[in-house]
């Protein structure tokens, strides 16, 4: 359903005086979600998930440049198209109930994203489908509680009939039961044919939902496997960076990876990011940039992938 | 539970006015008994010479100028408790007459210069947050900038200048024409004597409201609750009549009311250059003539149209923001 192919985002910054410089933030990203797929996007803060998710919707501020393609049901996005898309197919799941306008009734809010139809009847059966009590329609933000105040979120995203929805971080530091009841929420979409792209920086999240996992580093996908490979010790992993995120886990390993991810601040640099905590980095790691390529039903951006 | 909390705030404001009204009375009194300028030497004026001391101790004697400043405290604060405010030195009659009077030509001015300032300078600010980076956005802040900085009597002076004397569109003073009869004042003729002074102090009001709007809805429109509409596919003039007003405006009127120290103070000045018979000249007046009932009467009088002008803004928030009002019920 959509296709992003060598997707790369870049910052216009004014420095001292006139000087310009540009910063890369996202670099030949390339993912593919199909209908009824929840696809996980797994990366620790700040590389680049929730600009991925910003791009596709189009909404990207002013000074951001965009290359590469993305393509919805075959059809290029621009940012016209995008301004179309935008409510009625494809919509966001936020982070948190910041989302949602502070002085405006619940119910209110919902109906403003209905799109077309009869607005009053669409807001109703979103509410009863995500069992919302129709007190809530009447209450502002701020007097729902936690799990309400998600179920109020999914509810008005997907109001408009959106059949791509992107969620973006929607369960952090939330209680355990409220998780899993927003994950069983992105699960049934996917189950009722959208596609779904789910922004996490909890691998564990991704995995007890997600069909296939986008795993990020630096602004790009270092790898895109099936859930079905995270298990043992990671052996049919494709890349170090996942297998150490996988091994991290304190129900695995629990074994941390050594130093950072490398940060926005000028060019990057040659040759693969993650070589520098790479334990199998070769001469051709340092000098040239691995091309995402496919191994065993995944793909992997690494040299010595086999 | 709501009850309570209603008596707590009435309570509570009723405290904060007498104390406040207490304090100003006795601070007022004394910087004004320690005033250098003389009641009576004021009073006579230039004839001073041809009256004898006998004549002026009579007069203060006839004042009450001859007690101790604690005693006439004492008697000023005993009438007013029953509601006297005495009678004005320099205007010959009582202090609430004198006040009524000129309330009611200041409160045209000021209600013109009030209304006038706080739509212009709101939708001034939405106009320069909406195009931020534009050039209308840095004409529009340029303007209030300078204006933020441009005195009152300054500005009133100028178009005095131009749209009296040069153009002559309008009179150089006073609330009505000189020479005609009270009966013979048209409406025509105090609309076009209030025009300048609400010009001058409307213009001047501009700068703080749109300056403030414009701050307000930029944070608005980068806020998430914004990112997220458009997320859904709202944008445009939509996005800012249902998201975007719905979150400025009650700071907005807020900051209107609470801006009414400001447009007194404003008044005062421009009822001095434009010599227009408002509670801002009778103050003047009676601070440079020593007319110590009339001056203590205005400070009061000054003091609650303030108070009362926060105290709207107060209600206000808590009858139309929902965070307030029904926080409170819950």
């Amino acid at each position: 359903m959509l296709k992003v192919n060598n997707l790369s985002i870049s910052f216009i910054q004014y420095q001292a005086g006139l000087k310009q410089r540009n910063l890369q933030v996202i670099s030949n990203l390339s993912i593919k979600i199909d209908a009824g797929e929840i696809l996980a996007v797994v990366g620790s803060s700040g590389s680049g998930k929730s600009l991925l998710a910003h791009a596709i919707l189009g909404i990207l501020p002013k000074n951001a440049m965009v290359s590469g393609s993305m393509l919805y049901k075959g059809a290029e996005l621009t940012p016209e198209i995008q301004k179309k898309l935008r409510g009625a197919d494809i919509t966001l799941i936020p982070q948190s109930v910041n989302f949602l306008d502070p002085l405006m009734k619940i119910g209110e809010q919902v109906r403003c994203s209905a799109g077309s139809g009869n607005p009053r009847e669409k807001q109703k059966s979103i509410f009863r489908r995500y069992s919302l009590d129709e007190k809530a329609e009447n209450q502002y933000p701020f007097q729902l509680s936690g799990g309400m105040a998600r179920r109020a979120l999914v509810a008005s995203a997907v109001v408009g009939g959106a059949r791509l929805i992107i969620a973006d971080e929607p369960t952090p530091g939330l209680h355990p039961q409220i998780v899993r009841e927003t994950l069983g929420h992105l699960r049934e979409l996917a189950d009722d044919g959208c596609a779904v792209m789910l922004i996490t920086h909890d691998i564990g999240t991704a995995l007890s939902v997600a069909d296939n996992i986008a795993v990020f580093y630096s602004g790009t996908t270092v790898e895109i496997a099936p859930t079905a490979d995270f298990k043992g010790s990671g052996e049919a992993l494709r890349h170090p960076y996942t297998r150490a995120l996988w091994n991290a886990l304190p129900q695995n390993e629990f074994q941390p990876v050594e130093g950072f991810q490398p940060s926005h601040s000028g060019h990057l640099k040659e040759g693969c990011l993650f070589e520098p905590r790479c334990s199998q980095s070769s001469q051709e790691c340092k000098c040239s940039t691995p091309e995402i390529r496919e191994i065993r039903k995944g793909k992997v951006r690494c040299h010595n992938a086999t | 539970m709501v009850q309570a909390s209603l008596f707590k705030f009435i309570i509570g404001k009723s405290i904060r006015i007498i104390s406040l009204l207490a304090a100003l009375c006795l601070l007022s009194f004394v910087l004004v008994s320690h005033s250098p300028v003389d009641p009576v030497q004021a009073y006579v004026g230039a004839d001073m010479a041809k009256v004898s001391p006998e004549q002026r101790a009579k007069i203060a004697e006839h004042w009450g100028l001859d007690k101790s400043p604690a005693e006439r405290f004492v008697l000023w604060g005993k009438s007013l408790l029953q509601g006297d405010m005495g009678t004005s030195m320099i205007y010959r009659a009582p202090v609430t007459d004198v006040i009524k009077e000129r309330f009611q030509a200041s409160l045209a001015l000021m209600g013109i210069a009030w209304a006038l300032s706080g739509i212009l300078g709101f939708l001034m600010g939405i106009a320069a947050a909406m195009l931020r980076g534009s050039w209308l956005d840095k004409l529009i802040k340029w303007y209030c900038l300078t204006l933020a900085s441009t005195p009152t009597f300054w500005l009133g002076l100028l178009l005095l200048i131009i749209f009296s004397v040069w153009l002559g569109w309008f009179p150089v003073g006073m609330g009505v024409p000189a020479g005609v009869l009270k009966e013979n004042v048209t409406l025509a003729n105090r609309i076009n004597h209030i025009i300048l002074p609400a010009l001058t102090l409307s213009i001047i009001g501009v700068a703080n409201i749109a300056l403030h709007t414009r701050q307000k809805l930029i944070d608005v429109l980068e806020s998430d609750y914004i990112l997220f509409a458009r997320a859904k596919g709202e944008a445009g003039l939509k996005l800012l009549w249902r998201h975007g007003l719905r979150n400025i405006a009650l700071p907005a009127i807020t900051l209107q009311f609470a801006s009414l120290s400001e447009l007194f103070g404003g008044s005062v000045l421009a009822e001095q250059v434009f010599s227009y018979p408002g509670l801002g000249q009778a103050t003047v007046q009676a601070g440079l003539r020593g007319d110590l009932p009339l001056l203590l009467g205005l400070v009061l009088f000054s003091a609650i149209f303030v108070f009362t002008g926060n105290l709207i803004a107060d209600i206000i928030y808590k009858l139309v923001d929902p965070r307030i009002k029904e926080g409170n019920a819950i």
